[in-house]
């Protein structure tokens, strides 16, 4: 196949927007090939997107789908020619999830929240999303094991463990969620801040964050260690995210800050609440090895979905909208609660402004991602809306205009002048993930990479509508999207890693006693990942 | 012979994954660590085998496949049932069928714990895994359910007396079993609450008023100071759990009985720690919902007439569809409506061609127009299937089967219903 005349931003092959052929074959890219000729004259070319951050399979997004019937309703999907049926709106079912991706140019997308015992449902979801390449993290901030090796000091044990719960769930990678706070939970408290003890473990949240780092960068895996901080959506908590950054930082780790948008509060309490989106972009800023996703607001229906069952349960009290709360022996917890996102209230606004404050205010575009945290500040398919905001400072002040008038006095948002480039949002929706991710054949166009390529045909006065329906998706070197439409079902793969270790001895007889699911039928058999590949470590 | 270890049960909902089976020649010649129940599901799996057969006369599969798929075509408003004992690879084969039919897809959780899927929706549920009951929990009450005889080892396994990680079995937890009748549950807890027939509503209403301070006199035939006395324990625990059962929700009220348990539950979280865990009786059951919820978005009772999936209790659950006698064909997957629901219902699926896919002779083999037997999940086939608390378990096979595994027959039908 060839893609010609297309107009080609490639940020990790230094390519801004030159006119250039690709060709492919196989699946990849190549020097040269014949066969289909797709004319991509004033087309804008640009390698599929990746998503690192979204809530797409498992337990807790399927909990979300069947507590909310009246959300589907209004979002039916009827079957066509080539694709399945299902239902929208906030939680897609499977098939529109793979199919709404790939409509936007999305050819990758990460589940940000696997419980290790529930896995085989999650990856039982994944293998049900058509369209992009798939994978999970692993869930390990509260987990039984860590807490009590971390406790011991014991740091081989620990990295052992990691390693082998990473291969028994066939995770991508470490993901932190309220670390320590969650384990409090499971007795109805949460921690307040770094130095809090976990109740029985003894353990602090920044003794699980730093164990964990080491363990991440011990065991040389492709991403950084991907942590929702403690006390997310709390005024005034803002300062925990910059000390997890340093702590991370300063023992030479990696770190990545999901959703920082839901981190980023000043003020003092919900009717105070101000961004504290320059403190946060400071701290990304002069912390080498430190990236942040957005988890940028998008005004209307959500629903929120965490492994941060203290916050939800706390959301809960706020809004009295239903609530579900799911925690997991040994492990984790979740709940779900629906949410409005209202232009006219004061804290929604604020909220607003500060992903955008964030991803302006971040100097280095590679050290951001765009996401909404789907579907907890909205679902992902307002990607493209949140393009707009970006490359529009025209579009910025228009939504100002008729939000409430706290986004302008309580942010920096409004004298912001800056705008993303094409190039700079090729960075933050796929180079930059790809990257980030440790996906060397991804996020790019070099010879050698993934065939997939998303060609959008781009108007500057409609640039959400440009990025929301794809001229063209290849996949795998096939066309799957074209003119906005699903033309070809294609099953992408599982990634995920194999890292060395080994359940430790000691670990068996605990199993044993505080699991109700035996060891063997523990860890997640191949069954389940038809399509994979594994990512190498190190 | 060869003894086969971590086998997972198919019977009930809680997939006990501690089995020992003993195999020699293809035959199960015995089994360890299961229930009474679960061994006899083992043992006798052989026996009573449902025979391919259209219209009564014995026929070959694919003449059997060929069948239901023309009378699937045929149908104009089409019926899949059941779903709940089979695994999850032949649940999401059944949604297609669905999808490919236009047919109403419904499975057995519309005649058990469906109005605690109804409840649900209006507000949502505070939930965990059996684990978290086994380390933690120090308050326990069994509501209008019977574990004792519907889910054996539950209490052993999980609730009772098992020793977590800060439990160490019976003595540290406190149980209560509420119930219209006494059972042989209620010998097994240290408190039993009798609750007048009909009246749970009552009783979760005055537990939700006497936590807030209210005074009750009495409420559904249990004097105020024992109200007053469970409202207090479930404050002070440090960690309690509601399990309930089909006294539940099946009961006047239903899904307002249920409502009222979880937002009695919600309630507690102000306090202490408290959850609430539906005893699924099927051994996939909650598997069904997953499948259907991942899928079109809803647990139970969709249509797919207008080509994309709505969602309906009451217009498009089995039992009222079939009621009303609005289908005109009907597919059941692994289950035996014909011994479960109302006598007019079943009238109506003897009356219209209906096809079974079942290991087992049955009630509703034996009014099918079309008969088609399958492999056993969990025993003759591997596949998934999730726990009464959503923990999913890969069921292994144990011996051959010369049957299909259900998601094979479906397969086969789908082909023939695309072609």
């Amino acid at each position: 196949m060839i893609i010609k005349n297309g107009t080609v931003y490639d940020p990790l092959n230094g390519i801004k927007g030159e006119k250039m052929d690709l060709f492919i074959e196989g699946g990849r890219i190549v020097e040269e090939a014949k066969g289909e000729v797709i004319d991509a004259s004033g087309l804008l070319v640009l390698p599929g997107g990746v998503d690192l951050h979204s809530h797409i399979a498992g337990s807790k997004v399927n909990l979300g789908r069947l507590m909310r019937p009246e959300d589907h309703r209004k979002d039916p999907v009827p079957a066509t020619e080539v694709t399945r049926s299902g239902t929208g709106y906030t939680v897609p079912t499977t098939y529109v999830t793979g199919y709404r991706y790939a409509t936007m140019g999305y050819t990758t997308v990460m589940e940000a929240a696997m419980p290790p015992l529930t896995a085989r449902h999650v990856h039982e979801e994944l293998c049900d999303i058509p369209m992009v390449d798939k994978g999970a993290f692993t869930l390990m901030g509260n987990n039984h094991f860590v807490m009590k090796y971390i406790a011991e000091g014991n740091w081989e044990k620990l990295r052992n463990y990691v390693g082998w719960l990473l291969k028994a769930t066939k995770g991508y990678a470490i993901k932190l969620v309220n670390p320590g706070g969650v384990e409090n939970w499971k007795w109805g408290k949460n921690v307040e801040g770094l130095d809090d003890k976990v109740e029985n473990y003894g353990v602090t949240p920044r003794e699980i964050i730093k164990g964990l780092s080491r363990a991440n960068e011990e065991l040389g895996l492709p991403h950084p260690i991907h942590v929702h901080c403690n006390k997310l959506g709390t005024p005034g908590k803002f300062g925990i995210v910059v000390e997890t950054v340093e702590t991370v930082v300063a023992q030479g780790g990696r770190i990545h800050i999901t959703h920082v948008q839901f981190n980023s509060y000043g003020g003092e309490d919900w009717a105070t609440l101000s961004s504290a989106a320059p403190e946060v972009a400071k701290a990304i800023n002069r912390s080498p090895g430190a990236t942040c996703d957005l988890g940028q607001v998008i005004f209307g229906e959500a629903t929120t979905m965490t492994g941060d069952g203290p916050w939800q349960h706390r959301l809960f009290k706020l809004t009295g909208n239903k609530w579900y709360n799911s925690d997991v022996e040994l492990e984790v917890g979740a709940g779900i609660v629906p949410y409005t996102f209202k232009p006219k209230s004061l804290v929604n606004a604020v909220q607003w402004t500060i992903g955008l404050e964030v991803a302006l205010l971040v100097e280095d575009p590679w050290k951001v991602v765009l996401t909404t945290d789907h579907p907890n500040a909205g679902p992902f398919y307002y990607y493209p809306r949140v393009i707009e905001w970006l490359m529009s400072r025209k579009a910025r002040e228009k939504t100002l205009s008729e939000v409430h008038k706290a986004a302008s006095s309580r942010s920096t948002l409004p004298s912001l002048e800056r705008e993303y480039s094409l190039y700079e949002i090729a960075v933050i929706t796929r180079a930059g993930p790809a990257r980030l991710l440790g996906l060397r054949r991804k996020g790019h166009l070099g010879v050698g990479a993934d065939a997939d390529v998303a060609i959008y045909e781009f108007r500057e006065d409609d640039v959400e509508g440009s990025f929301s329906r794809a001229k063209y998706v290849i996949k795998d070197g096939e066309i799957v999207v074209k003119d906005g439409r699903v033309v070809r079902e294609h099953w992408g793969r599982t990634l995920w890693v194999s890292p060395p270790g080994e359940l430790p001895e000691d670990a068996k007889a605990d199993f044993e006693k505080y699991y109700t699911v035996s060891l063997e039928n523990y860890p997640v058999e191949p069954e389940y990942l038809p399509k994979s590949e594994v990512i190498p470590c190190g | 012979m060869a003894l086969l270890k971590g086998v997972v049960c198919p019977f009930c909902g809680c997939l006990c994954d501690d089995l020992e089976v003993e195999v020699q020649d293809g035959k199960i010649l015995s089994t360890r660590n299961a229930c009474p129940v679960s061994r006899s599901k083992f043992l006798s799996h052989a026996e009573d085998r449902a025979r391919p057969t259209v219209g009564g006369r014995e026929v070959g599969m694919e003449e059997a496949v060929e069948e239901a798929a023309r009378i699937l075509r045929e149908a104009d408003f089409p019926l899949i049932y059941g779903l709940s004992s089979t695994e999850s690879d032949a649940q999401r084969l059944a949604v297609r069928l669905a999808e490919l039919t236009g047919a109403s897809l419904d499975n057995t959780s519309s005649t058990c714990h469906g109005p605690t899927v109804l409840a649900a929706q209006e507000c949502g549920a505070v939930k965990c895994t059996l684990g978290e009951v086994k380390n933690r929990a120090d308050l326990v009450v069994f509501w209008g359910c019977n574990p004792a005889e519907a889910h054996i080892r539950h209490p052993v396994r999980y609730s009772l007396t098992p020793a977590g990680m800060y439990r160490q079995g019976k003595k540290e937890r406190f149980s209560v079993h509420v119930d219209v009748r006494e059972t042989r549950t209620s010998k097994m807890v240290n408190q039993f609450i009798k609750v007048e027939e009909g009246k749970d509503y009552e009783l979760l209403s005055a537990l939700r008023a006497a936590l807030r301070g209210y005074e009750v006199k009495e409420a559904a035939g249990v004097p105020g100071e024992k109200v007053k006395e469970l409202a207090e324990r479930m404050k002070g625990c440090k960690f309690g759990i509601i399990f309930f059962g089909m006294g539940l929700t099946m009961s006047k009220g239903k899904n307002l009985n249920i409502d009222a348990a979880l937002r009695l539950v919600r309630d507690l979280n102000d306090y202490t720690k408290f959850l609430i865990m539906p005893m699924r009786g099927h051994f996939n059951v909650s598997g069904a919902n997953e499948v259907l919820t991942w899928l079109t978005g809803y647990p139970f009772a969709v249509n797919f007439s207008r080509g994309y999936p709505v969602y309906n209790p009451g217009e498009f659950s089995a039992v009222d569809l079939l009621y009303r006698g609005e289908c005109d064909a009907a597919l059941i997957l692994a289950s035996d409506p014909a011994a479960h629901f109302p006598a007019r219902s079943v009238r109506h699926l003897a009356s219209i061609p209906t096809i079974v896919i079942d290991p087992k002779v049955s009630l509703t083999t034996k009014l099918a127009r079309v008969v088609i037997p399958s492999a056993i999940a969990g025993i003759e086939c591997d596949g998934t299937a999730y726990r009464m608390d959503g923990v999913p378990l890969r069921l292994k096979k144990i011996v051959e089967s010369p049957y299909l595994p259900d998601r094979e027959i479906l397969g086969r039908i789908i082909e023939r219903v695309g072609a």
